[in-house]
């Protein structure tokens, strides 16, 4: 579903945030991506959005090449794609409900099926009851589950999440992650960067290790 | 909730299939609508909800739109005025000093039986004295005079409807004979106020050009602080699969909004301004006899400049989110 073929990424500075990276992840897997800060994590999760492109080497996805996805074809491109990040990234001046409903509106849904959907993403998450509050109003935990909302809510075939527990305790993080497999077992690839190890050891699913841009473990499945 | 049934079941499984692939054309139509309607009323009630700034930007929109229209309906209702006036030429021929009556009166048949000559009328310095005397109110002035000071006068009017140019010609004809001292074209001044008239229309639209350029700046500007004040959400929308078209629209509508309610403003400070000199005016039209009534911007020309100014919203904003909103890029 999502192949890594020797990439490298360089920035401006110098600075190589992955070197040779080569990877593939299957269609329905669930994959973490651990490393200390800086190993290039996120570097990974934003090529995939074409946030950033490659230095050196080819990113597949659905056995398209990300190098022939030109500017005009990168918004068509994230729609196929979940993402959640660390800080949630929310509209603060909205409700909860539109923040979810964005991805619908974007893709041109009708009304109907945008309520119908949304609702069913904010049940997923256990958020139906507080679709008209404002996201400022939300404990941390439960901003991150509208993010997570927002993410499904356009049955994407791929989820990214940056960190997605950074912020949360332990029993919190459980939840976010059991979520995650929950998407998972319904055949959505899905793939999560984060360094807290402890909890990601005890869920049993492949572990991709970056160690200062390379790969060092994780690579097979 | 409970009527929905089966219909919305029926609807909720097309759409599904619908969803697949979103590549149908009647679907992008159809969403394509759907998000300008959103975009549309998304960005009036922006608009609406800061009523205080909107209507300051609604108000210098109208203000240098109603100014180059006002000066043009103004332009209008004087060449309409003079318009009125154009037929009735007339060529003032004043005699030389010695002439006699006899030969004056001889002169005036000779320029009768001229074929670009409709009419003439004979006015000797004697009536002429009298007349003036009548009316001028300097009687005693003239009668303490020792002789008559005024020429004999022949009115000269040209045929019926023959130009301007015609008129001139037979005035540099009539000149031309030796006991003629002065041929006076009463059209003169008429010819300079055209000229004026025509002087003052392309001051009018190099003004109106200026400021037209001076509201799509501004419209860009307040565009472009509404892009500034919404670039976390410009972000997240990228980043969720937006088009440019689609984070676009919203903005491009919010100029259109500005633009046609400046032109709205316009519109209606220009017909304000006129209904103020209406009354003045018909009263000097009355102490003149004339028929003459001001003529307004009409239902059309409110309309123009109402669209207008949604042009120039939309090319404003066209502007600043040309410039500003590829710049936006999430990090
Ligand atoms: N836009 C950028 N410009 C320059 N260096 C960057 C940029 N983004 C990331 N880096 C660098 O690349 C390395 C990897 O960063 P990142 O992928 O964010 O790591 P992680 O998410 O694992 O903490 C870091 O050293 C970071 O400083
Ligand atoms: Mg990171």
């Amino acid at each position: 579903m999502i192949s890594f073929d020797r990439v490298s990424k360089r920035f401006a500075q110098g600075h190589d945030a992955l070197r040779e990276v080569s990877v593939d992840i299957g269609k329905d897997e669930l994959v973490f991506i651990t490393g200390h800060s800086g190993a290039g994590k996120t570097t990974l999760l934003r090529m995939i959005m074409l946030m950033e492109r490659p230095s050196r080497g080819q990113v597949t996805i659905d056995g398209q090449n990300l190098a022939a996805i030109g500017p005009r074809g990168i918004p068509r491109h994230r729609r196929n794609i979940g993402v959640v990040f660390q800080n949630h990234r929310l509209l603060m001046d909205r409700t909860v409900f539109d923040n979810v409903a964005l991805p619908l509106i974007i893709a041109g849904y009708d009304q109907r099926e945008v309520g119908r959907r949304v609702r069913a993403a904010l049940d997923k998450v256990g958020l139906l009851k507080r679709e008209r509050a404002m996201p400022v109003t939300l404990s941390g935990g439960e901003q991150q589950r509208v993010g997570i909302a927002r993410a499904v809510v356009g049955k994407p075939k791929i989820i990214l999440a940056d960190e997605p527990t950074g912020n949360l305790d332990p029993a919190l993080s459980a939840e976010i992650m059991q979520l995650f497999e929950e998407f998972n077992q319904v055949g959505v690839t899905v793939l999560i960067a984060s360094h807290d190890l402890a909890l990601i050891s005890r869920l049993r699913h492949r572990i991709i290790t970056l160690r200062e841009g390379r790969l060092v473990a994780g690579s097979k499945a | 909730m409970t009527g929905r049934g089966a219909a919305g079941r029926a609807t909720a499984g097309r759409r599904e299939g619908a969803s697949q692939s979103r590549t149908g054309w009647r679907d992008r139509y159809n969403a394509w609508l759907m998000h300008h309607r959103l975009s549309a009323a998304d960005s009036m009630n922006r608009v609406l909800d800061n009523p205080v700034s909107s209507a300051m930007t609604w108000l210098v929109i109208g203000i240098a739109l109603a100014l180059p229209t006002g000066l043009n309906v103004a332009l209008d209702n004087v060449s309409q005025l003079s318009a009125s006036w154009d037929s009735p030429a007339q060529i003032s021929l004043f005699l030389q000093d010695g002439i006699s009556e006899d030969r004056a009166r001889q002169l005036r048949e000779e320029v009768a039986a001229r074929e670009d000559v409709a009419q003439t009328l004979f006015v000797s310095r004697d009536e002429a004295l009298e007349e003036f005397r009548a009316l001028s109110g300097f009687a005693d002035v003239l009668a303490s005079l020792e002789h008559n000071p005024l020429p004999h006068l022949i009115l000269v009017s040209p045929v019926g409807s023959s130009p301007q140019s015609a008129a001139v010609a037979l005035r540099a004809e009539l000149a031309g004979y030796p006991d003629v001292a002065q041929a006076v074209l009463d059209m003169e001044w008429l010819q300079r106020l055209n000229s004026l008239m025509e002087l003052s229309r392309r001051l009018v639209l190099a003004v109106g050009g200026l400021l037209v350029v001076g509201v799509v700046l501004i419209l860009g500007n307040t565009i472009r602080l509404a892009i500034e004040s919404r670039r976390d959400e410009i972000v997240i929308v990228k980043l969720v699969g937006g088009s440019n078209a689609f984070v676009r629209r919203p903005f491009l509508y919010t100029g259109l909004w500005y633009g046609v309610g400046g032109g709205l403003f316009a519109a209606l400070l220009v017909a304000a301004s006129l209904w103020l000199l209406r009354q003045p005016i018909s009263e000097l039209a009355t102490l003149y006899q004339s028929e003459f009534r001001l003529r307004g911007l009409g239902v059309m020309g409110g309309l123009n400049l109402i669209i207008l100014g949604g042009l120039l919203g939309l090319a404003g904003s066209w502007l600043a989110v040309a410039r500003h909103l590829v710049e936006i890029q999430p990090r």
